[in-house]
């Protein structure tokens, strides 16, 4: 006999269950450096045991070669695309460009993003427990470099069991790594995508850190780091976000957005409340990153990016690059003037020198450095095809 | 428009002429060696480059000024550089590339005196084509209406050109005497295809030179 099929009310799919999402993922801890065996930094201090929290998104194939290693930033996470639990708002901060036919496509590529050391996602940061006092390290936490973060993630790759590396990808900081990937580890590197970022800061860039470490350590709450178990220094380290979400904006998208606007009201009421909506705006964001950051991290990253300079080794860039064999794909926007366009001109001339293969385009935004964020269509379109023509190369 | 937009333009001359067939491109496909090494200069969408690589497994890149023309040849796999011909070509290696290619974009830099000696200078041969501004049609346009010639191959009016730098052939071959440029080869081309190079002066509505120039290659990189 037959039943009539009960009809199902068409429910939309939740956004992790759409099929260009990685859809709900996990986060993986992985342990080393386990005293006596802890890992040297370039400051010739030592440091361990070390955790990495990272995630993985699609298959790594059984060839074991189309692993990609995705980096984030300095307010980013592991957690870069798809969704924690069903309820989560907000996906992995660059799920826009990881995913079923992304950018970086989980049908083809196994997406690795790592954590970095110094940071307070869930690796070892200034609010770990220093085994040695069992208290959290804080200033005592050893200064790291951008080379030692690609330090650590290479223990992390090499307990992944993976020896070749398909492509190394990030933007603003996490271009750093991936460059200082292809220059530590050249054997292993076959490509690499360097999106808005920079081989050195510039005294522009370490200025605009010094500004943000200073309203962190003139906090009274910062207590010479150590506030750990009580109040954290809240409003240095909201400041020195403001003055950081700045930079990574642009006079022109500051001028749409906002304008001259008033917020909630049509004229000046001649005080010093947060009057304009740009001020109103920074204050949020800067509330916001205060409550989900540690103040001693932004101390440690900052410091690390200032210190990255590889115009700066023995024998200049292009001699850096010397070793690798890997194909680059450079990109920078118009309107980033954190770390404009002709530094990543620079990389690009030294790779030409150094006879990498290498396509740079310069992408035209009003977003600023963020640009690398936002510009998503362009964006995947040249790294899809970028990602495909490695694939050809290989060949 | 600005002088910089008409640049910005013409520089990426191939793409605006897609619709057209490309005898020019089928000419430099023939004439460079399998497996040789090809900047292409101003090479628009990548479709020269791309054609290069599958009949002649050349290794290939190009420079382009706009952002639309980059992404469109990434997207065909070939790697090129976001950059501006009239800076010169101060990244690359004297020598370092078999073959440099301007094709149909030196009448539209504001230096090209800089960006021929680079492309000397970089390259062991260049590669040149121009439409020939002394073509007949061309001449008599400009002699019989008193107007700014319009053709197929110069489709523009006055005030939009991006056509900065119009010479004929014989103002090229002159160029090419005084600078001590050699020419290795001639072609001239017309709208059904190649012809004798009798009277091309006249007859031919573009021309491509094969270029080398020893002299010019021993000169350091080019300082603006």
């Amino acid at each position: 006999m037959n039943s009539t099929p009960r009809s199902t009310s068409p429910v939309s799919p939740q956004p992790w269950q759409r099929p260009n999402s990685v859809g709900l993922v996990e986060p993986h801890d992985f342990r080393f450096a386990e005293p006596p065996d802890q890992m040297v930094l370039e400051s010739g201090r030592t440091l361990g045991p070390v955790d990495l929290r990272y995630e993985t998104y699609g298959e790594l194939n059984a060839a074991r070669d189309n692993a990609v290693l995705v980096f984030h930033a300095t307010s980013g996470s592991h957690h870069a695309a798809g969704y924690h639990t069903p309820g989560d708002r907000r996906p992995g901060w660059w799920d826009a460009m990881i995913g079923p036919g992304k950018a970086f496509d989980t049908n083809r590529y196994h997406v690795v993003c790592s954590n970095f050391i110094g940071g307070c996602h869930g690796s070892t940061g200034p609010a770990s427990v220093d085994p040695a006092t069992g208290k959290p390290y804080g200033v005592h936490f050893p200064v790291i470099t951008i080379g030692d973060m690609v330090t650590a993630q290479r223990e992390l790759v090499r307990h992944l069991g993976l020896d070749k590396i398909y492509c190394v990808a990030g933007g603003s900081m996490g271009g750093m790594q991936a460059l200082e990937w292809t220059v530590r580890f050249p054997e292993m590197v076959q490509s690499a995508i360097i999106l808005a970022s920079t081989a050195t800061i510039s005294a522009q860039g370490i200025a605009f850190h010094a500004i943000g470490r200073n309203a962190i350590t003139t906090d009274p709450g910062w207590h010479e780091g150590n506030y750990y178990g009580r109040d954290h220094p809240r409003r240095g380290l909201a400041t020195a976000r403001m003055v950081g979400h700045l930079t990574y904006l642009s006079d022109e998208s500051l001028g749409q957005r906002f304008g001259r606007k008033l917020q909630e009201r049509d004229r000046f009421e001649y005080d010093f409340s947060h009057e304009f909506e740009v001020e109103s705006y920074l204050d949020y964001k800067g509330r916001q990153f205060a409550e989900q950051f540690d103040a001693n991290s932004y101390l440690y990253i900052t410091k690390a990016m200032d210190y990255y300079d590889l115009n700066g080794r023995s024998g200049g860039l292009a001699a850096a690059f010397g070793p690798s064999h890997a194909k680059f794909l450079l990109a920078s926007f118009t309107s980033d003037w954190l770390y404009p366009s002709r530094q990543s001109k620079a990389i690009v001339s030294a790779l030409m020198q150094a006879g990498n293969d290498v396509s740079y385009v310069e992408i035209d935004s009003p977003h600023g450095h963020d640009s690398f964020l936002i510009e998503t269509e362009r964006q995947t379109r040249v790294i899809s095809s970028f990602l495909a023509s490695v694939r050809q190369r290989r060949q | 428009m600005s002088a910089d937009q008409s640049s910005h333009q013409q520089q990426s001359s191939h793409q605006q002429q897609s619709s057209r067939p490309h005898i020019d491109y089928d000419e430099i496909v023939k004439l460079v060696p399998p497996g040789s090494s090809v900047l292409d200069l101003g090479c628009g969408d990548g479709e020269l480059l791309h054609r290069l690589i599958a009949a002649k497994q050349v290794r290939g890149r190009g420079v382009d000024i706009e952002e639309s023309m980059i992404i469109e040849s990434i997207s065909r796999g070939i790697s090129v550089f976001q950059g501006d011909l009239d800076e010169g070509l101060r990244d690359y290696a004297t020598g370092s590339y078999e073959y440099v290619i301007l094709n149909q974009t030196l009448q539209a830099t504001h230096r090209p005196l800089l960006v021929l000696e680079e492309m000397l200078r970089v390259g062991k041969h260049a590669i040149v084509s121009f439409p020939n501004f002394g073509y007949f049609r061309v001449r008599l346009q400009f002699l019989l209406s008193g107007r700014m010639p319009v053709t197929r191959d110069l489709p523009y009016m006055w005030y939009n050109t991006p056509n900065i730098h119009l010479c004929t052939r014989k103002d090229f071959i002159d160029y090419c005497t005084d600078k001590g440029v050699t020419i290795l080869n001639e072609i001239a081309i017309s709208k059904r295809g190649t012809i004798s190079p009798l009277f091309a002066n006249w007859r031919a509505t573009e021309m491509l030179f094969v270029l080398s120039g020893s002299r010019a290659r021993n000169q350091a990189p080019y300082t603006l």
